[in-house]
């Protein structure tokens, strides 16, 4: 009797142990599971940014790294300099120079985001209207472009645009101008690359929205005598406000901060934020004040962003 | 209605036109016999051979696949345990930076990613002495950061689709935890894996401004090299480099969307 219940008890105590022990298994395997990702983005991804913000209030020297030092020390003494300068951050606004390229690289994005709804809108319609092996092809005609190189599809425009190029040569053949026009390193050449480039980020979205529109509102509309445009802007605009919204904020978000397009297709005075942060490091070498641009662009252009983007998914859900 | 359809097929016509013709430029004066890139000279392949003969675009290129291949290949390591992280685990402490980091890639401009970077590698060199200098390493880990996001984004919405009624019925089956997972999830969420491998693969390899940033001397990706020789001017030998990369691209595209039809017409 007293054996039954002993081994009873160990039987229970066992099931015990292991539940215990796997349990603290899925415990351990559970924070090795997080930990790993999570530690390498706190290393490379949020730890650089207090590193760019640090040397951002550096001072700029001749030196590897071309930078001073925030802390010195001195054993001895037991001193600890901190030496914290701001004036990357006055002259960011003192010279009208760093503003202007700010607001230069908005306006430039949100005319090419605009140009793009235009011209993306009735591609996505027309893709939409279609079905089978028409629409497959037509969607992969679409995407074919996002997978080949984006540094040379911009560099397939400088052949395009040149003086001697050929935009120039067939405008000249039917007799449209005598002499070639400058549009290679201007500001429409860098609308042009923008719009090229980020065509099927606004198609795709706008496509998927247009797929589920409803078609018989549309007949509704028509039945009660709307004309074509009427029925464009009363139904089919409105109803395809979520794709436009998508399809502005990934156009626009990548645009505003580009800088292979401005570089080879730009004129050396078409100013946009990436490409200054781009000079200010690589040409004047000052490290600390491309620091001071990249903890700006940081403050008053991705943080806005994040906040659109977060007050978009809200509305959406 | 058929004056709108009109509309409609000429203004898409004329977008395609638009996507394709400087494609299509790029690829017949890869067989121009003339060096001034604008004035027709017959067929020829001559840059072909020349590309082929010209070392420095080769080495880079070497980089660049070296580069793609293990980027693309950590990212789906990290990418498949962020997105399991954050669709299947709960809340966490420093779910808020995984979580913001997902979206970030597609915000964040490359040039304060590249900028953020190196300060990162060169403030830690002189702390703890590593990385000694930068390469093909420190290329690697940057992209890595920013590519595995993208594969994380695309296992989440796999795994958020999929509910998770096949995974509780094996745990009830008494699957254990590394099991569940292996036998499981990863089977259903293959397709994640593959698409977002060919991304990452695809984004590495296509990355010229963050690479400029945290690489050495000595160790240029093909897009590096690239950009130096075009930003004099337009180089005959790009444009067949750009011929081969299409074709590579639009065979693999094709056969990919052909494997997908194939599968939809078997269920």
């Amino acid at each position: 009797m007293s054996k039954v219940t002993g081994t009873f008890w160990l039987g229970r105590y066992d099931t015990v142990k292991t539940r215990f022990s796997s349990l603290k298994k899925i415990r351990w395997g559970r924070y090795a599971v997080i930990s790993v990702p999570s530690l390498w983005l706190a290393l490379f991804f949020f730890i650089p940014f207090l590193v760019v913000f640090k040397i951002s209030l550096a001072e700029s020297a001749i030196a590897v790294p071309p930078y001073t030092d925030m802390f010195s020390w001195n054993i001895e003494e037991a001193i600890i300099d901190v030496k914290i300068k701001l004036g990357n951050y006055l002259y960011l606004f003192e010279d009208s120079f760093y503003l202007d390229a700010y607001l230069s690289s908005v306006k430039i994005a949100a005319v090419s985001t605009f140009f793009t709804l235009i011209i993306g809108f009735p591609m996505a319609y027309y893709i939409a209207s279609k079905t089978g092996s028409m629409r497959t092809l037509l969607l992969t005609l679409v995407i074919l472009p996002f997978w080949t190189s984006f540094l040379l599809r911009v560099y397939a425009w400088m052949g395009f645009l040149k003086k001697n190029g050929i935009v120039n040569e067939f405008l000249q053949g039917i007799g449209l101008i005598d002499q070639p026009i400058q549009m290679l390193q201007t500001d429409f050449a860098v609308y042009i690359g923008i719009v090229y480039t980020y065509l099927p980020f606004m198609i795709l979205p706008l496509y998927t929205t247009l797929e589920k529109l409803d078609g018989s509102l549309i007949e509704a509309a028509k039945d009660l005598g709307a004309g074509p445009i009427r029925t464009f802007f009363l139904i089919t605009l409105p109803m395809s406000m979520p794709g436009i919204l998508a399809g502005c904020l990934l156009v626009f978000i990548p645009a505003v901060g580009e800088f292979v397009i401005p570089a080879l297709l730009g004129a050396s005075d078409t100013l946009m934020i990436g490409r200054v942060l781009w000079d200010e490091f690589f040409q004047n070498r000052d490290w600390p004040m491309a620091s001071a641009v990249a903890t700006m662009m940081l403050l008053i252009l991705v943080v806005p962003i994040m906040f659109l983007r977060n007050g978009k998914k809200e509305g959406t859900e | 209605m058929t004056r709108n359809s009109k509309f409609l097929s000429i203004s898409s016509l004329l977008g395609f036109i638009f996507l394709y013709a400087p494609i299509l430029s790029l690829i017949i004066y890869s067989f121009n016999k003339s060096k001034l890139v604008t004035v027709w000279g017959g067929w020829s392949v001559k840059w072909y051979v020349e590309l082929f003969s010209n070392q420095q675009i080769i080495d880079a290129a070497m980089v660049s696949l070296k580069v793609a291949f293990i980027t693309a290949t950590l990212s789906v390591i990290l990418g498949v345990l962020a997105g399991y992280v954050l669709s299947r685990m709960g809340k966490f402490p420093g779910k808020l930076i995984v979580s913001g980091w997902i979206s970030a890639p597609l915000i964040m401009p490359e040039v304060i990613t590249g900028l953020s970077l190196l300060l990162l590698f060169v403030s830690l060199e002189n702390l703890i002495g590593w990385p000694a200098g930068r390469g093909i390493t420190t290329i690697i880990i940057a992209h890595t950061t920013f590519c595995m996001a993208y594969v994380a984004v695309i296992v989440q919405s796999r795994l958020s689709q999929m509910d998770d009624s096949l995974e509780e019925a094996a745990m009830d089956l008494g699957a254990k935890p590394h099991s569940l997972f292996f036998l499981v999830t990863l089977p259903i969420i293959s397709p994640a894996i593959i698409s977002g491998w060919l991304l990452a693969f695809t984004m590495s390899l296509d990355d010229l401004v963050i690479a400029s940033f945290v690489s050495g001397p000595g160790n240029s990706t093909l897009p590096m090299v690239i950009f130096s020789k075009i930003r004099l001017g337009v180089s005959p030998e790009v444009n067949a480099l750009a011929t081969i990369m299409i074709l590579i691209v639009a065979i693999g595209v094709v056969a990919a969307m052909w494997q997908m039809r194939k599968k939809e017409n078997a269920l």
